[in-house]
């Protein structure tokens, strides 16, 4: 081994044992510094003959860029170790809990209002809205129940004081005449109208209270009329939604006969789970029927050019069911203990 | 209506068990909501006669009684009932036998004597809750006999919820048609014969209303004792249907009326005076009825009437002066049609309901009066004895229902329906109801019975088409329809989207009833004439609600009962106020808020932030983010509710929107709220509005920023201050922004400074220096000018 690459190994191992930058440039000095030992070498090529001044020159310069190589790989790794240990000095602890509030949440009736009524806008519904101070017109009459009906006495009415016109709307049926006019009236112009199909989401009131029963309640009630609508279609509609608004296939519906003054053929609707804690049980959630032809007429529409069906469904119950609350009441008390489960 | 299956197996019997007849009457309108077993199972217990009681020999309380079981040995049991005696008739269970319960008799020792069975109580065979000791048999129960069938056990009690259109089922008979109708067994109908008259008394009828009352069947009978017994197999059926035996004649007649349908009265004879007249009423006239209520009868109450006064409410109840009691001997018994629409209601406006109008409101079949007649004087002259005059029948044949034939198209039937079916099969399903079908062209004219008051229009008889086919026999299918794309306006938002926002904000909703004390409107809203309910449901639900605030206050008291300090909720609903021209219900002003409240420390408790009360910052900063990117305006605001200092009218667009503020203290400490929480209010529809973005460009050009901290008195607001700004603001100024308030060292005690970030910029080239101080110099001699501001820091 010569001089030269005796040298060079010195540098590199001088460099290795730089702990820091500082001994690192000490070390530079030594050898590659303005009276290092490479640059003393340098200043004695001059005293070579020209032959020789060009070979020594040449191994010359191939140390230093050996040297300097060397260097710069100390120096890098000397950065990067000092990175590291900067880094390691900045670490956190990242189990601690993230700064700032947590979300809120929505009312677990409005979870399903708002499902709901994405289920049906998906198939063209829109969404309509009605007083819940209404008139005993829109909320009986109108719906084909007369004064002295006895369907009258199926809905405990609660009414205000000094005005025996109007009362707490029973159920969101009354939209459906005010749904009907609008339309109507917006659709004047052609031959023929398109469909209507509405829901109509809101809150209830009847003279009621206990454990399955509130005195103001949730219903949404549905409208479909049209040049075609039939009965095959509601009930496809129904089964169709339940299934979705459940995501399960293994639930029943069952339409069964009953009787509403604005609709005919009338049914209540119920569905029984075939697996879980309500196995097998019907439970009654939406009473439904063919638009009865005296409401059409009323709300201006041809009760022998169209039909519909309307329906009205409980969310309450339907809330219920989906998330496994077995009192009504707790919906309606603010315990944030409860409403925070369904965020 | 509740009713023993047996009974109606009498009229129709089709071969179903007890669930699939439920099921079918279900499944046919008739909704079945109760079904209960009259007995529980047992088995091997029979009727037992004791014939030996004495007392055991090793024990008080106990006797051992030699029994008569039927089995040809008298059986050795020990029993402990007090009642136990010698000739007494019980039920005996068996060795063998099996109780409720799956409690199997054995032989055993009692005491040291042998016990071959058991003498039972009513609630050891599950019949009741009586334990007080033997159930007494009647001297007659015939020794021996299974006691299921001794006591006609193996029934069950059906209850069924019928709709107001089917009046025709509230009778077992018409119960009975319907059965027969679905399954095609025969319909056994109960025998009615005319029962020959013995003597010849008879009391006029008169009919002055006849619209009202067009039929009227009355008849004397003389000579009856109405302390006969009630047959017990007449007892058992009443019970069954839940109707208590009172004596024979009310027995009978509540009898008939659940056999027939047809609502009877029994009048005491010799407590009328003349004819009978069914009228309205006179002026002033009062009746005391069987309930003991006096009633004054409105103007439109029929009523039953003899020559002297009013008697009783026709077809709603019976008056308490000319009833029977067990004295009676001789009674005017009345079976009648009254018209629904002259009952319909009037029950319900006298607070009360019975049988006879529930059916009568509904429609009762007007053929039926005459047969019902004879059907109750038959079963009377059979318990009670005496004799009959003839049936006197008053009749206003013009005014009788009438039941004029509905057409049905059935290409009609099958649009509506969606079901592929047959004129004929149609036709058919029809004649099974006991409709009267014939052909006429492409159509079917139907003709109802009497008895049926729901059918009148195509409809009804789509209903019963749809009804007797099965519900579950009609296809569900996806409809068809035209494909048109919903509108959807991007400047409106949902109503979801606020829900979304103010719940990603850490805000909870809640949903409060609509109805609230009277005092919250008064306290909070100051409210003196609040929206009265005319029935509420309890004193602090009387009023509606004209703002939704109170009801989150009322939540944060809930919460901070439960130790939960830091309350974050908000409701989106209606509020109710009185407005003459309010629309859609006039008289009404019914708009839909949001509001939120805010309590307790601004964030939970944790370890990186700071704790600090939530303060009216922190929630102007929700709002403010609930209506970004439009701007809103706060002006001061006095309001009953809020700290004076300290509360804003929200201003959007020049309207005013709303409220926002801390709760005032008063309200704090009288509901018992601990601090102060912040709460705003606005309408909805304001915070449903959007604005379709504009796009200016982008300019090239750098931007430059100056500082303006400006002195002013600590009654300026700063608002205020920006307006000034912003008015004496050059075009290249794009926006000035307050960053910073402060008072204390430095500044006079009634003043405060405010500091401003003013960003120039021009679209088109680089700001020259001398622009940008020309500009800062006129924003701070506006200022000066205007409000009196002083440079900070340019001495005083």
């Amino acid at each position: 081994m010569d001089k030269l690459d005796q040298l060079v190994q010195q540098a590199e191992e001088a460099f290795s044992a730089a702990a820091d930058g500082a001994q690192l440039e000490q070390a530079k000095a030594r050898f590659i510094g303005k009276s290092g030992s490479l640059t003393e070498q340098l200043k004695a090529l001059g005293k070579l003959a020209p032959e020789q001044k060009r070979e020594a020159g040449a191994a010359i310069n191939r140390a230093k860029v050996a040297i300097e190589a060397a260097l710069e790989a100390r120096r890098q790794a000397l950065r990067e170790a000092a990175l590291l240990q900067q880094l390691a000095a900045e670490a956190l602890d990242v189990t601690l809990p993230g700064r700032g509030g947590i979300g809120g949440g929505l009312h677990p009736v409005s979870r399903t209002l708002e499902r709901v009524e994405s289920l049906f806008r998906s198939i063209g519904f829109v969404v309509a809205d009605g007083p819940e101070i209404e008139t005993d017109w829109h909320n009986f009459t109108a719906l084909n129940t007369p004064e002295n009906h006895p369907a009258r006495s199926m809905h405990d009415t609660f009414y205000l004081e000094g005005r025996s016109d109007v009362l707490l709307r029973t159920h969101t049926s009354p939209v459906q005449n005010r749904a009907m006019m609008a339309h109507v009236e917006r659709y004047r112009h052609l031959d023929t109208m398109p469909d209507i199909r509405v829901i109509a989401p809101g809150r209830v009131y009847r003279v009621d209270s206990d454990a399955t029963h509130s005195p103001m309640f949730h219903q949404v009630e549905g409208l479909w009329v049209g040049e075609n609508v039939s009965f095959a279609d509601l009930k496809g509609v129904i089964a169709d939604f339940l299934r979705k608004f459940f995501e399960t296939d293994d639930l029943q519906v069952r339409f069964r006969p009953s009787f509403f003054p604005f609709t005919e053929p009338s049914a209540e609707i119920d569905v029984a789970f075939m697996s879980g804690a309500l196995e097998g049980r019907w439970l009654e959630i939406a009473g439904c029927g063919m638009v009865h032809p005296n409401v059409l007429s009323l709300g201006g529409i041809d009760p022998e050019r169209y039909t519909g069906f309307a329906f009205g469904m409980g969310p309450d119950r339907l809330t219920m069911l989906r998330y496994g609350v077995n009192d009504l009441r707790l919906f309606f008390e603010g315990d944030l203990r409860f409403l925070s489960q369904f965020r | 209506m509740q009713f023993s299956e047996n009974w109606l197996r009498t009229f129709a019997n089709p071969p179903l068990d007890s669930a699939a007849l439920g099921h079918l009457m279900t499944m046919a309108g008739l909704e079945v909501e109760e079904a209960d077993a009259v007995a529980p199972a047992f088995t091997g217990i029979v009727v037992a006669q004791i014939v030996e009681a004495e007392k055991h020999p090793n024990a008080d309380k106990l006797k051992l009684c030699k029994v008569d079981a039927g089995t040809g040995e008298l059986l050795q049991i020990v029993c402990g009932a007090p009642n136990a005696a010698v000739g007494m008739k019980v039920p005996c269970a068996k060795v063998g036998a099996m109780l409720p319960g799956d409690f199997a008799i054995k032989a055993a020792k009692l005491r040291g004597i042998e016990s071959f069975g058991m003498l039972c109580s009513e609630r050891e065979l599950g019949l009741s809750d009586d334990h007080g000791g033997l159930y007494a048999l009647p001297d007659d129960a015939p020794v021996g006999a299974d006691i299921r069938d001794y006591l006609a056990l193996d029934d069950t009690l059906f209850t069924i919820k019928l709709t107001p259109n089917r009046s025709d089922c509230l009778s077992l008979s018409g119960v009975a048609r319907e059965v027969a109708a679905l399954t095609g067994v025969a319909l056994v109908r109960p025998e009615i014969a005319a029962v020959a008259p013995s003597i010849d008394d008879r009391r006029a009828i008169v009919l002055d209303a006849p619209q009202a009352c067009p039929r009227y069947c009355g008849r004397v009978l003389k000579g009856v004792n109405a302390k006969a017994p009630t047959p017990d197999w007449m007892k058992q059926r009443l019970q069954r249907s839940g109707i208590r035996s009172i004596s024979a004649l009310v027995d009978i007649t509540n009898y008939v009326m659940l056999e027939l349908g047809q609502p009877l009265h029994a009048f005491d004879n010799t407590r009328l005076d003349g004819a009978i007249h069914v009228r309205m009423p006179k002026a002033g006239e009062q009746v005391l009825l069987l309930n003991e209520q006096t009633v004054t009868p409105a103007a439109d109450t029929l009523l039953i009437a003899d020559e002297r006064c009013a008697l009783a409410l026709a077809g709603i109840m019976g008056g308490e002066d000319s009833g029977i009691t067990l004295e009676t001997t001789d009674v005017f018994l009345e079976s009648a049609f009254f018209a629904p629409d002259a009952i319909a209601g009037r029950a319900r406006a006298y607070g009360f309901s019975s049988d006879a109008s529930h059916r009568f409101e509904r429609g009762v079949d007007f053929e039926l009066a005459r047969p019902a007649i004879e059907r109750a004087t038959a079963l009377i002259l059979n318990i009670c004895g005496g004799a009959a005059g003839p049936v006197e029948e008053a009749l206003a044949a013009g005014s009788l229902p009438v039941r004029p034939a509905v057409t049905l198209r059935p290409a009609r039937a099958r649009r509506v329906l969606g079901i592929d079916m047959a004129d004929e099969a149609m036709q058919a399903l029809l004649e099974r109801v006991h409709l009267d079908v014939s052909k006429e062209g492409e159509s079917l004219r139907v003709t109802p019975p009497s008895f049926r008051f729901d059918i009148e229009i195509e409809e009804d008889l789509i209903e019963e088409l749809a009804r007797l086919h099965g519900y579950d026999n009609i296809p569900a299918v996806a409809p068809l329809g035209r494909l048109v794309m919903l509108e959807r306006s991007e400047s409106d938002r949902s109503e979801w989207d606020v829900r979304h926002l103010l719940a990603a904000r850490g805000f909870q909703e809640v949903v409060n009833f609509a109805f609230v004390e009277e005092a919250w409107e008064r306290d909070f809203c100051a409210n003196e004439n609040p929206i009265r309910l005319a029935n509420p449901i309890a004193s602090q639900m009387s009023v509606m609600r004209s703002s939704l605030i109170p009801g989150l206050v009322a939540n944060l008291a809930t919460n901070r009962k439960r130790q939960l300090n830091r309350v974050r909720v908000f409701e989106l609903g209606r509020c109710f106020q009185r407005k003459a021209d309010g629309q859609p219900v006039s008289g009404f002003h019914q708009p839909r808020r949001v509001s939120a409240l805010a309590a307790g420390p601004v964030v939970p408790e944790q370890w990186g932030e700071r704790s600090r009360p939530v303060d009216f910052f922190d929630l102007k900063g929700d709002l403010e983010a609930l209506f970004a990117p439009r701007v809103l305006g706060f002006e001061r605001l006095s309001d009953p509710a809020l700290h004076p200092g300290r509360a804003a009218v929200v201003m959007l667009e020049g309207r005013r929107i709303g409220v926002i503020g801390e709760l005032h203290p008063v309200w704090v400490q009288r509901y018992d709220l601990g601090t102060a929480p912040v709460v705003f209010e606005v309408e909805l529809d304001a915070a449903l509005e959007a604005v379709l973005p504009v796009s200016g460009g982008v300019s090239r050009m750098p931007a430059v920023a100056r500082d303006l901290a400006l002195v002013v008195g600590q009654d300026v607001s700063a608002a205020r201050v920006l307006a000034v700004l912003r008015e004496a603001a050059p075009a290249v100024v794009r926006e000035i922004s307050l960053f910073d308030v402060y008072h204390g060292k430095g500044i006079d005690p009634d003043k405060k400074s405010l500091a401003f970030s003013v960003l120039m910029q021009d679209t088109q080239r680089t700001l020259e220096d001398a622009e940008v101080e020309t500009a800062m110099s006129d924003l701070l001699r506006h200022a000066e000018l205007t409000l009196g501001a002083r440079l900070r820091g340019s001495g005083e």
